[in-house]
């Protein structure tokens, strides 16, 4: 093999496998830099005279496969189910796996809803749950309707599954109801 | 503290037949090594010397004693065994203490059951009962499979989601012996450890009405704020204390953790430096494990532990 060809090989192949380093990453103890902001987050639309810009804020556990599987387990230890659904198919609670989004799309959004709580029934879980399960529960409600890569979104559940797993879910494509 | 886990000093009868089985195994492999090992010793100390018809004859008549006695050795090996097996399964008894044992990585969930839900007592990683009574474990999992292995009790068996396992045993003296995960089951598979206490029934029925008891209500204003911390922040989403508006299920009942013996499955001793540490940090001692770092302030974290120190 030519000394080039050969040299190309093995930086593919650790490019390849770098990509999977994201995907795979524990962070046990801390919180990646991004996750620390305090902004006001919006959850309307409508805006005096020009939308403000507003930099995008990225879910830190977005392609985080550990990240969403905790999340996916936390929707279940605090009973994110009987309201939403075990699937996130929606009961008293509105559905997660649909484009309906009545309070925002965004990480940021989703954060501040869990965080605050929203009239009409979701309690407040600011204070009782730590800041990291926050935005673990992010990732995995982005991950509920295929807001995230399928690489990295939970492929199965511990039990038997009555939907299709997370991973694939097709992408929906969000849009700001306001209601339910 | 001598022989703690250890398979070659049984504290029960079924452990004594896992441990009869294991010295029966290994005086016979023992004899067969020593055979094989002086054979070949006097093979080499002979030395080559030719072959003649007469020595193919008696090298035939060896080899068919030796594969002859080799047979017996096994088929006894097998019948022993076999008949080990079967006696580790026939503890059966009607007045049998009945314990649930769940399997949560990386921890054991402990259930002691009761016709009456307000008389059944829920602890974790460790496990008390009363000497000479037979005792049943009803074993399930959560999450993977777990399995079960108290070597100065018993033989080991899986815990596997969906399915019931059953395990008896009986504790013939008393001792504090150590179980611990058997089946790899994740990243804290080592730090998923119990205690087992065997006490005379006496001891027993004490501990058993203590923990079926509320937690104690708190006395100083420290142990006051503590409980508020509990109930009001991270702690009770996960952890239940009976008696208390902490009501989590996900996590081990900490009713009545005063009184056990170790923090984090078998991790860390239960004593207040240690249970500082674990609260501050538990990703620290136990990497991976489901307890986030809670973010109390120091004051909190006192009184905290100052309250947990009640919970006896």
């Amino acid at each position: 093999m030519p000394r080039n060809t050969r040299l190309c090989f093995w930086l593919g192949l650790t490019l390849a496998l770098a990509v999977g380093c994201e995907r795979e990453a524990r962070r046990y103890q801390e919180l990646p830099a991004s996750a620390n902001r305090e902004t006001a987050v919006r959850v309307g639309q409508l805006e005096p005279g020009m939308p403000q810009m507003r930099a995008p804020v990225k879910s830190p556990y977005q392609n985080n496969a550990w990240g969403m599987g905790e999340g996916k387990r936390l929707y279940g230890a605090y009973n994110c189910a009987p309201c939403h659904g075990v699937n996130g198919g929606g009961a008293i609670g509105p559905a997660l796996i649909d484009d309906k989004w009545i309070y925002g799309a965004s990480p940021d959004q989703i954060y501040a809803t869990i965080s605050q709580g929203r009239p009409d029934g979701m309690p407040s879980f600011g204070g009782h749950i730590t800041t990291q399960q926050i935005w673990q529960l992010v990732s995995y409600v982005e991950a509920m309707s295929g807001q995230v890569k399928a690489t990295s979104a939970p492929s199965r559940n511990d039990d038997q599954m009555a939907a299709l797993p997370e991973s694939r879910q097709s992408k929906q494509v969000p849009v700001q109801t306001g209601h339910r | 503290m001598p022989h703690f886990q250890s398979i070659l000093h049984p504290a029960g009868i079924q452990a004594a037949r896992v441990s009869h089985l294991w010295w029966v195994m290994f005086w016979i492999c023992a004899a067969v090594w020593c055979a094989v090992a002086l054979g070949a010793a006097i093979a080499i100390a002979r030395g080559h010397r030719g072959t003649s018809m007469a020595s193919e004859r008696q090298l035939g008549t060896s080899v068919a004693i030796a594969g002859g006695i080799s047979v017996v050795a096994l088929v006894a090996l097998l019948f022993q065994s076999v008949v080990t097996g079967r006696a580790l399964d026939t503890l059966h008894s009607p007045d049998a203490l009945v314990i649930t044992v769940t399997g949560n990585q990386w921890w054991w969930d402990v259930q002691y059951d009761h016709p009456v839900p307000s008389l059944r007592v829920t602890t974790a990683n460790e496990i008390h009962i009363p000497v000479g009574r037979p005792v049943r474990f009803n074993l399930f999992s959560n999450d993977v499979i777990h399995s079960l292995w108290i070597p100065n009790l018993q033989g080991k068996i899986d815990l596997v989601p969906g399915r019931l396992n059953e395990l008896w045993l009986r504790a013939d003296r008393p001792g504090v012996f150590r179980g611990q995960c058997a089946e790899f089951c994740g990243l804290q598979h080592a730090k998923m450890a119990l205690v087992v206490v065997a006490e005379p029934s006496d001891d027993f029925e004490r501990w058993l009405a203590g923990n079926r008891a509320p937690a104690p209500a708190p006395i100083t204003p420290e142990q006051q704020r503590g409980k508020d911390v509990v109930e009001r922040g991270p702690c009770a989403m996960c952890h239940n204390i009976a008696g208390t508006q902490a009501g989590g299920r996900s996590a081990p009942d900490l009713t009545h953790v005063a009184t056990r013996s170790t923090i984090g499955a078998g991790s860390l001793p239960n004593t207040r430096g240690y249970l500082a540490g674990w609260i501050a940090d538990p990703q620290h001692v136990k990497p991976g494990n489901r307890m986030p770092p809670p973010g109390l302030r120091d004051e909190e974290l006192q009184a905290v532990l100052a309250y947990l120190e009640t919970l006896k």
